[in-house]
């Protein structure tokens, strides 16, 4: 028999989570700080909306960019809350959560060769989407000092003829870290200067706690430049239903939306009814969830500094970052010695890049109770370590 | 911070002031001396604590009474609120727009013990001019809390 896998799939790395994801299955009595997701149900009124859709018959197809209610919703929220503004009707796309999104315009804007710039730390997914399109990844390596932001220099450094794409997505996971207008000007100059395109992920532009998010987009000439990612997960508490958008010129959006109509026909019609809700009705929610998320940011950070282990100060979405190369393990000898030692979870930050190495993912998705609890764990083992017990 | 505190204590009276402090990043001499400050104003009244007497082996029964009242010049429905507050039985009383007057919440070991009270106590007061009792069957939430049984959340342990 012929080898029935494709060479460009078998290349890809799996990801570094898959393998953690796998240790943590086997001790089911861990405390995890391990999730990408909200701890909060979707709020009610939202939800009750899903099912009354369900309640009506509203089983069928929408079209194929998205109910146009759910783009004039989206299109509103943007403006409202962002100073964004979009047409409905030919520079948005609703889709199967911001993942596709990603997915479907690296595809629509890489011809193979193309070189995409992606600054690690971050999300899993960029990498392989850029290696499935046939693109050519190019990683910067975010450094601390600058807390985890893009500077001009990493930028211009790293840009070749060949660059076509550079991703951002701030607030950023798994950092926390958050980039304001004034950090984004001289990105921005560059883009245009190198005529570049802009893919930003901001899945996270609800969870800001120092600064109100501010989107590439809207620095003058970018919008022509820029596809940004966004969707319902993050903000309103909505993984499971799978509903995120993308906004950006139609030139770049007719085509995202062809490859959206052949692969995907719609994202589900019960998210989207709900999605409509969110977006007209649940600035209340994430206000109230930000709120609480800020509370627990300030909490591991303070007692990170009562441990006094290391971490630069996240401002946005629901991560620290904090340093272990005090200790002289990999990060991924140090999550899996607490998760064995004292059954807490924690992703070794290589899992978002080789960069990643010498700090950990810790999500604080978590109610106060848990994350007292395997704080207070964290430190017994970090106590241990230090020799100071 | 007032208001944040006191969503934080509303939900869990219990909880660590330590706690608190960490996550409001200030010092917890701070959060103390606040909460002591909104003692004294009033603002807190007190921290009962929320049971479900239904799992216990105690026999209680609750009642929401709608009371009308026709209310005399001059006296208002203070003075009478105020007077069928100091009955240990009754557990909350509230003032109400609509088709009655006062919304009164009773506790009482039996059925008997209930209706006796309103038709000797509530009833004859001076200034009441009817009452409509309704028995509470069950309690699914109270005090912004769900009493019935939730199904386990099968949340991943770790995602992306």
């Amino acid at each position: 028999m012929r080898n029935p896998l494709s060479d460009k799939v078998m290349n890809i790395k799996p990801s570094g989570i898959r393998k953690f994801f796998d240790l943590v299955q086997e001790m089911p009595d861990a405390i995890s700080l391990g999730v990408g997701e909200p701890d909060f149900d979707t709020p009610w009124h939202i939800r009750e909306e899903g099912i009354y859709s369900l309640e009506k018959g509203r089983t069928f197809y929408t079209s194929n960019a998205g109910l146009m209610d759910l783009r004039k919703a989206i299109c509103g929220y943007l403006n409202r809350r962002y100073d964004m503004s979009y047409d409905p009707k030919t520079e948005v796309v609703v889709t199967v959560g911001g993942s596709e999104g990603i997915d479907i315009a690296l595809r629509a804007m890489l011809n193979p060769g193309d070189e995409v710039i992606i600054p690690e730390p971050c999300y899993v997914s960029y990498l392989p989407c850029v290696e499935l399109t046939g693109g050519v990844p190019v990683t910067i390596e975010l450094q601390e000092k600058n807390a985890f932001k893009l500077t001009a220099e990493e930028l211009e450094a790293a840009i070749t003829d060949k660059t076509k794409v550079l991703v951002l997505s701030y607030p950023n996971n798994p950092t926390g870290a958050v980039m304001t207008k004034e950090d984004l000007e001289p990105i921005a100059a560059l883009v245009e200067k190198y005529d570049l395109f802009v893919i930003s992920d901001e899945i996270y532009s609800e969870l800001t706690y120092l600064e109100k998010h501010f989107s590439i987009s809207c620095l003058p000439g970018m919008r022509d430049r820029t596809i940004v990612i966004n969707g319902f997960s993050k903000g309103f508490a909505m993984t499971g239903w799978r509903l995120g958008y993308a906004v950006g010129p139609a030139l770049i959006i007719s085509q995202m939306t062809k490859i959206h109509q052949f692969c995907i026909m719609a994202a589900p019609t019960t998210s989207q009814y709900a999605g409509v809700e969110a977006m007209n009705n649940g600035d209340a929610d994430a206000e109230m969830m930000r709120e609480s998320y800020n509370q627990r940011r300030n909490y591991l950070l303070n007692r990170f500094k009562e441990i006094g282990l290391k971490c630069f100060e996240p401002h946005g979405a629901f991560y620290m970052f904090p340093c272990i190369k005090e200790f002289g393990m990999t990060s991924e000898e140090f999550a899996s010695q607490l998760l064995k030692e004292e059954e807490v979870a924690i992703v070794p930050g290589t899992a978002f890049g080789d960069c990643g190495e010498g700090f950990l993912r810790v999500s604080y998705a978590y109610s106060i109770e848990e994350l007292k609890e395997a704080l207070d764990r964290m430190e017994r083992f970090i106590n241990k370590l230090r020799g100071t017990k | 911070m007032r208001n944040t505190i006191l969503r934080m204590l509303e939900n869990n009276s219990r909880i660590d002031l330590h706690d608190v402090a960490l996550m409001l990043s200030t010092d917890e001499s701070v959060i103390l001396a606040e909460i002591e400050k909104m003692e004294a104003e009033g603002i807190i009244c007190g921290y009962p604590t929320l049971i479900n007497w239904d799992k216990t082996d105690s026999e209680k029964v609750n009642a929401l009474i709608e009371v009308h009242v026709t209310p005399q010049r001059g006296k208002g429905y203070e003075k009478l609120a105020e007077r069928i507050t100091n009955y240990p039985e009754v557990k909350a009383i509230y003032l109400m727009s609509g088709a009655y007057d006062f919304a009164v919440f009773l506790e009482g070991k039996t059925l008997k013990e209930v209706s006796m009270f309103v038709t000797t106590r509530l009833a004859t007061l001076e200034d009441v001019a009817g009452t409509a009792t309704h028995f509470i069957l069950k309690k699914y939430k109270d005090h912004g809390m769900i009493l019935i049984e939730k199904e386990e959340n099968d949340r991943m342990k770790v995602t992306p």
